[in-house]
């Protein structure tokens, strides 16, 4: 049963009345990972969480959390996983201990051991000076916190956690950030989101979706350089127009180059080289031995927005 | 077990919480005492043989008021959780369909007996100034309160049900308001008007709520009746799980 892998999705289709939210979904989860499932609105990413989390059956398709079909083995697999929805809905009237002490009963946990990991996810998510706010009192951040509590008191195998960090300040951000790392290796996460920054700094896997469809799935870094192409170089020179074209046009390495104009006498030139070639140090002796002025000679690394625009665009032309 | 522990207490809770439970309990209250009293007036200037109970529970006092809280007791059960999502949370912890609809039926439950406890009580208070207490006898007001207890859980049922079709409150309401006075106007139907009904009276008698309530009140425990009302709950139960699990149908 254990074969390492924590999410197995194969074929997974959603239709809701005259629309197909997710079609053909095929992808794996291994235990352990921080997987990020990335989307524009409307990719499908919350359904897709929706069916793991068996809150609603698929169309058609099969998926298994930790070897068990959540279709056919729902018990057995809610109890396994730790669901955050989007928007975090929480009863609001209630207080902050009361409440995860109340969702943790749900989960199965016997009174005693209930109070224990209450108390310690308190202490996780940084809730102890609040345990006895009631819930509507609390700022979104709080609350926010009080959302991923609830969803790790059980110690669950896996989380699923629906755009945990919508609707929070910069430092909020870095701080659910943080905690979602520090979960890595002992929980397997999913977490989905539209923001690239996320993903790149949390996940050490990415899923991204366009329309129901996986268009790319890999880590981070590997996504980023099988796109980068050898990355760009960024020089600006000041040197006459004519000369410094002349000058890229014949460089070794350059696959193509761009000449705009900066402030003062400079121009910004951008190089693309060839078969992933950093040609900063090659640039710096061309433009010293003509003698040219150089002010910024920086390489350019492909983010994955470069990634994701570049492939939902990819996408837009095939259509 | 533990699981419907669990979640009655936090039904429970919700009621008092959010102040609702106070509102309804302290309104119905004060209805009860102004009808209670406008009856217990009636009886100083007539003599009647009719025990006290059936009086009050044959009244249009008793049906105005169950037919106007038993729809605020249950129109956020379901509705609430969907608008707001935590029916999402709800629904993908470990738990069965049966004991969310019994834990939110029977937190309703509760907060309808609190309601219907203390005209209990005055019932019985009135044995120490009454000078025949034939009319009040504890068996009369505990088959009464029986009754009580029957009718407002196949209101709470019903209501219940509504609400778990839609994730609107007020439309939640309006439906089980509708359902419930549906019950209540065949009975009065039935027992004031059967000659228009026909050939269907005597089947049609036999949905009569009030005649129901008649016999709980004078202190007849028929089993039809809990037979009736015994299954009218479970079907009404068994409709809202249906409903709860229709998401999951493919």
């Amino acid at each position: 049963m254990d074969d390492g892998l924590m999410i197995e999705v194969i074929n997974l289709t959603k239709r809701y009345a005259g629309r197909t939210a997710i079609d053909g979904l095929t992808f794996s989860v291994r235990r352990g990972e921080i997987v990020g499932l990335l989307g524009p609105n409307g990719a499908g990413k919350s359904t897709t969480m929706r069916i793991l989390a068996c809150f609603m059956p698929a169309s058609s398709g099969l998926a298994r959390v930790a070897g068990r079909d959540v279709f056919t083995e729902s018990i057995e697999v809610r109890r396994r996983i730790g669901y955050m929805p989007e928007n975090n809905p929480l009863y609001l009237e209630m207080r902050v201990n009361e409440y995860l002490k109340f969702r943790a009963r749900l989960k199965g946990l016997s009174r005693v051991r209930s109070r224990e990991r209450v108390g310690v996810v308190m202490d996780q998510c940084g809730l102890a000076d609040v345990n006895r706010t009631i819930i509507g009192h609390l700022s979104k951040g709080y609350r926010q916190r009080v959302g991923l509590a609830d969803a790790m008191v059980h110690e669950p195998e896996l989380l699923i956690l629906d755009e945990p960090t919508l609707g929070l300040d910069p430092n909020q951000i870095r701080s659910v950030r943080q905690l979602i790392k520090s979960l890595g290796g002992r929980h397997t996460v999913l977490i989905s989101t539209h923001m690239l920054p996320e993903v790149e700094m949390t996940c050490n896997y990415v899923l991204i979706m366009n329309e129901g469809r996986i268009l790319a799935a890999d880590q981070p870094q590997r996504l980023r350089a099988s796109l980068c192409e050898g990355g760009q170089v960024v020089a600006e020179v000041a040197a006459p127009e004519a000369e410094l074209r002349a000058c890229w046009a014949g460089f070794p390495g350059v696959a193509s180059f761009e000449i705009c104009a900066a402030d003062g006498e400079f121009l910004r030139c951008t190089l693309v080289s060839q078969d992933g070639l950093d040609l900063r140090s090659a640039v710096y002796d061309r433009v010293s031995a003509r003698g040219w002025p150089l002010r910024e000679l920086t390489r350019r690394q492909t983010s994955l927005e470069d990634v994701f625009v570049h492939l939902t665009r990819a996408e837009e032309e095939e259509a | 077990m533990n699981l419907y522990l669990a979640l009655m207490r936090r039904e429970l809770g919700s009621y008092f919480a959010s102040l609702i439970g106070y509102v309804i309990i302290g309104m119905s209250l004060f209805l009860i005492g102004v009808s209670f009293s406008n009856l217990l007036g009636l009886l100083n200037t007539r003599p009647t043989d009719v025990p006290a109970s059936e009086l009050f529970f044959k009244s249009w006092y008793f049906w105005l008021i169950l037919l106007l809280t038993t729809p605020l007791l249950t129109m956020r059960s379901y509705a609430l959780e969907k608008s707001t999502g935590t029916f999402e949370t709800l629904t993908t912890t470990p738990v069965g369909e049966w004991e969310i609809v019994l834990a939110k039926f029977s937190s309703a439950m509760v907060v309808h007996m609190l309601i219907w406890l203390p005209p209990m009580l005055c019932l019985l208070g009135v044995r120490w100034y009454a000078s025949d207490i034939a009319g009040v006898g504890e068996g009369t007001v505990a088959s009464t309160f029986l009754g009580i207890v029957l009718v407002g859980a196949f209101y709470l049922a019903m209501g219940c049900f509504a609400s778990s079709l839609t994730s609107s409150q007020s439309i939640a309401a309006m439906l089980s308001f509708a359902m419930g006075a549906g019950m209540f106007l065949l009975s009065y139907w039935v027992l004031y008007a059967p000659d228009q009904l026909g050939t269907l009276a005597p089947v049609l008698s036999r949905y009569s709520l009030i005649e129901h309530m008649q016999d709980f009140a004078r202190g007849v425990l028929d089993t039809r009746h809990l037979v009736f009302y015994a299954s009218l709950i479970l079907l009404f139960l068994y409709l809202t799980r249906k409903v709860l699990e229709s998401r999951r149908w493919k």
